[in-house]
Parts: structure tokens; sequence; C-alpha cells
């Protein structure tokens, strides 16, 4: 009851915000648009409307870290969790109140970018509908990062960290802008080290339904996802105590 | 009983003791001030005794129960209003208010009456469906002692109520916590000196995290051989200086 209402909270701050409509639900919309009409004229098989949706939706959800860390990192500054300190509300009240408000939104701006994706002419298959389902998993990743920088960072600089550095790292090392074999050596390394292109893997493997190779490219996402929730639960849980 | 006794109460931070081993009582029922310059430890004393902060040494018991060991306890009885106006920006009034009474788990009718009572109480009513980042620093404050009443709390900090507040604002509110007197043990943070004396039952000046005098706003006076409060506080926190 008490997460609920907390999580209710949470979910009506974020969608009152119009700028979080804006860039959230619009930016990658609008890249969909942009990068369909640059394959329309230069026809590359990377921005091919089945190989370019599931990037756009895995990169979308670092918005979603975004949200997530802008509206904690507010909280703390408002005080409007210390006042919440001294409630019987607890600690995983909190945690959850934060990270399930969020995953119905990933999966709203998912179905609209593949709706946008079948009207630029993306074949309508059940495995759609599968690619949304798998975008819940994925975004308890980027929810993770916005719990983890939100209790440790003021919302200007969230605004920095999360706005500029983790979109821009999130799409860059996602291989949905360029090929990361183009680049090869320690780029794509890295990159194969990191959670997001393997997020970008999976959604895709659903989409074209190579089922097969789903569950190695999940694995990291998921075990990434589980490293960045225990540290988040434990920076948000010490930044409880610091009070 | 005492609403709150507090037995050496101290808080150090990397070396530097925010509060130094504070003794005090209040009495149930009674606006006690906790008066000094910034620095002076008034909000470390209202975090520590709001369960927001473990003190390092010392404890203290509100309605008998330790901060310590049984802060889950005392949070069933307190509430607080922060230093900041700790409202959700994006949520109208009646939102806000319905939040609280959420996470005090209260049903649907015990939520409306809870709302129009306090709408009543701090005269919200032109101001609820309002969204609460909207509105000026006064209504802000008067919501935010609206959450922290939800609760029926026993014992409510108020922790500088009326900061950056225009005279009019502040006289308002002055009066909306005047209303609290003897409904509910109020501890408020201040430095202003004027706010102190006008509200106040008892006051505790402070300076460096230590209590320096505990008594009535007359009686701190008479000590110190003035007439007026404000000098009397002066005299009182350079007094301990020299």
């Amino acid at each position: 009851m008490r997460m609920l209402t907390f999580a209710n909270r949470n979910a009506k701050e974020i969608l009152r915000d119009p700028l979080n409509l804006s860039f959230g639900l619009g930016f990658p919309l609008m890249l969909i648009l942009l990068l369909s009409a640059i394959q329309a004229n230069i026809p590359v098989d990377l921005f091919e409307i089945g190989h370019l949706t599931p990037g756009i939706t895995v990169f979308g959800l670092s918005f979603m870290t975004l949200f997530s860390a802008t509206l904690i990192s507010k909280d703390r500054g408002s005080s409007l969790l210390q006042r919440l300190y001294t409630t019987p509300m607890t600690p995983l009240d909190f945690i959850l109140g934060y990270t399930l408000p969020i995953i119905p939104i990933a999966i709203a701006q998912s179905i609209i970018c593949y709706i946008a994706a079948l009207i630029l002419g993306l074949e309508l298959t059940v495995n759609i509908f599968l690619a949304i389902v798998m975008i819940a998993p994925i975004s308890l990743l980027f929810i993770a990062l916005g719990l983890l920088f939100g209790s440790i960072l003021n919302d200007k600089q969230v605004g920095g960290i999360c706005g500029a550095l983790l979109t821009n790292l999130s799409a860059w090392l996602s291989g949905t802008w360029f090929d990361l074999e183009l680049v090869g050596g320690a780029f794509k390394k890295i990159a194969y080290a990191l959670p997001f292109v393997h997020a970008v893997e999976a959604e895709r493997a659903v989409l074209s339904g190579n089922f097969s190779e789903i569950l190695p490219h999940l694995l990291w996402v998921l075990g990434y996802s589980a490293a960045a929730l225990a540290l988040a639960v434990l920076l948000f849980l010490r930044q409880m105590k610091k009070q | 009983m005492d609403a709150i006794r507090t037995e050496s109460l101290t808080k150090r931070y990397r070396g530097i003791t925010a509060v130094d081993g504070l003794s005090l009582s209040v009495k149930d029922g009674e606006l006690f001030a906790l008066l000094g310059v910034n620095g002076a430890g008034k909000t470390t004393t209202v975090k520590m005794l709001s369960c927001l902060t473990e003190p390092t040494e010392g404890d203290a018991f509100l309605l008998g129960k330790s901060i310590r060991n049984e802060s889950g306890e005392v949070k069933k009885f307190i509430a607080l209003s922060p230093q900041e106006t700790a409202v959700a920006p994006c949520l109208s009034v009646r939102e806000n208010l319905e939040l609280i009474c959420g996470v005090h788990g209260f049903d649907k009718e015990k939520t409306r009456a809870k709302i129009d009572e306090l709408t009543r109480l701090l005269s919200l009513g032109s101001v609820i469906g309002r969204r609460a980042g909207k509105l000026s620093g006064g209504w802000q404050r008067r919501l935010s002692i609206a959450m922290a009443l939800i609760s029926e709390p026993k014992i409510l900090f108020l922790d500088e109520p009326t900061l950056g507040l225009d005279v009019i604002a502040r006289s308002e509110l002055w009066d909306v916590i005047r209303e609290l007197k003897g409904r509910v043990t109020v501890i408020l943070t201040t430095h202003y000196m004027e706010e102190a004396e006008a509200l106040s039952d008892r006051i505790a000046i402070m300076k460096d995290g230590r209590l320096l005098v505990c008594d009535t706003a007359e009686n701190i006076k008479a000590s110190a051989g003035t007439d007026s409060f404000e000098q009397a506080f002066i005299k009182t926190v350079k007094g301990a200086e020299k």
C-alpha cells in the first residue's frame, strides 16, 4: 500500500513534466524518423527499420535513467525524502517505489517506437510483442543506474552525467549508430564488455526471431542489472543513513 | 511524562562536534524553540530526535521511547516539516496530502476526512487543486505543515518554518503555529529572535552545539538584565565566547 502510493506519486511526477515527455518519448521517435529518412535516400543496412528499431528502443531507455535519477536527486534536494524517512516507509518501499513505475513508462516508450516503425514499413509479426516484453528486463539496468546516480548526485550533476554522458555512451557503445566491427580493436572490446550492445543484440534477436541468440546477450544485461541494482541499493541506503 | 528527554546527546561529523552533550527536557504539549545562529546545532538536534541520524553518544527518549533502540516506535508518533518545503512539486496540494495519507496507510474515508480537516485548519481551500510547485513560499510552508500534521503526530518538528518568507506570510504562519499549541508538542528551530519569543513556551539557546540556556523568554531577558529579547540573546551568546 505504502509502496504503491509512493510509486503512483513518482509516476505522476515523471509524466507531468513536459520535458520528460518531449525528450523521453519524442526524441527516440524523432531519431527513427530521421534515420529512416536517411535510409530512404542512402540505403544503409544498419538503418534498415528492422535493425534500427531495437537499437532506438534500447537507446530510449537511457532516458529512464535520467527520469529516475532526476526524480531521486530532486526529492533529496527538496527534503521530501527526509520527510518520508520519518514515516513508517521501509527501504524496500522506497526502492520499489522508484523502480516499478518506470517499467511501464519504458514499455510505453518502446510501444510508441514500434508503432512508428510499423508505419515506416516494419513487418507486423508476433516478435514485435515479444520485443516489447523484452524491454522490461532490459529497462531494469537503466532504472538501477538511475537509482544509483540519483543517490549520489544532485540534480544538476544528474543532468550532466545521465543527460549527456550516459545517453551518449549508451548510444556509441550499443552498435545502433554505427557498426562496432567498423571501429574494431579496443573500442569494440570495451563495447562488448559493457551491457549496452548486448541489450541491443538481445532486442534484435527477439525481433528477428533468432531466439537461440537471446540468452547469452540477456545474461550480460541481467548480470549488469543485478550488479547495478545491488550497488544502487547500497548507495541509497547509505545516503538514507547519512541524513 | 516528558514528551522529550535528551541525555548527553552528541553528534560528531568527521571530528567536528555538531551537538555536544545536549541534555534537556520538553513537556507534553509545550511549544519549545531551539534558537541559535547558523551552525549552532539546531537542525542536527532535530535530525537526531526525528530518527534521521543516529547520535554519536547519548540518547533521547520521546514519550519514553529511545531514538537509538526504538526508532520504529518513535516514528509512529512524530512528524517533521523540514527546512526545505519538502513537497512534491508536480502534484496538487490535495495529491500531496493524499500521498502522506497513503504512506501512513489511511483508507479512503480517513484520507478524505483528514484532508478536509487540514484544509480548514490551514486555510488551504483556495489552493487545494493547484500544483504545489507553482505555489508561493508561504503556501508551500503551509502545505508542508499540513503534510506533517496528517499522521496526527504527538511531537512535531518544525525546522526553520518561516525561513525566507515575507512579513505577512510569516505572520500568517505564526497564527497557524499558535493554533497547534496545546494540541501537539512542537519543537521549533529558528534563528529569528522575535519568532522564538512570540511563539514559544520555552526557548533553548544553542551555540557551537552546546546548550547555553533553556528557559522562558521572560526569564532569559531577566537573567540578561534587559527588556529586549534580542539583546538577551546577544549577551547570552557573546557571554559564552568569553
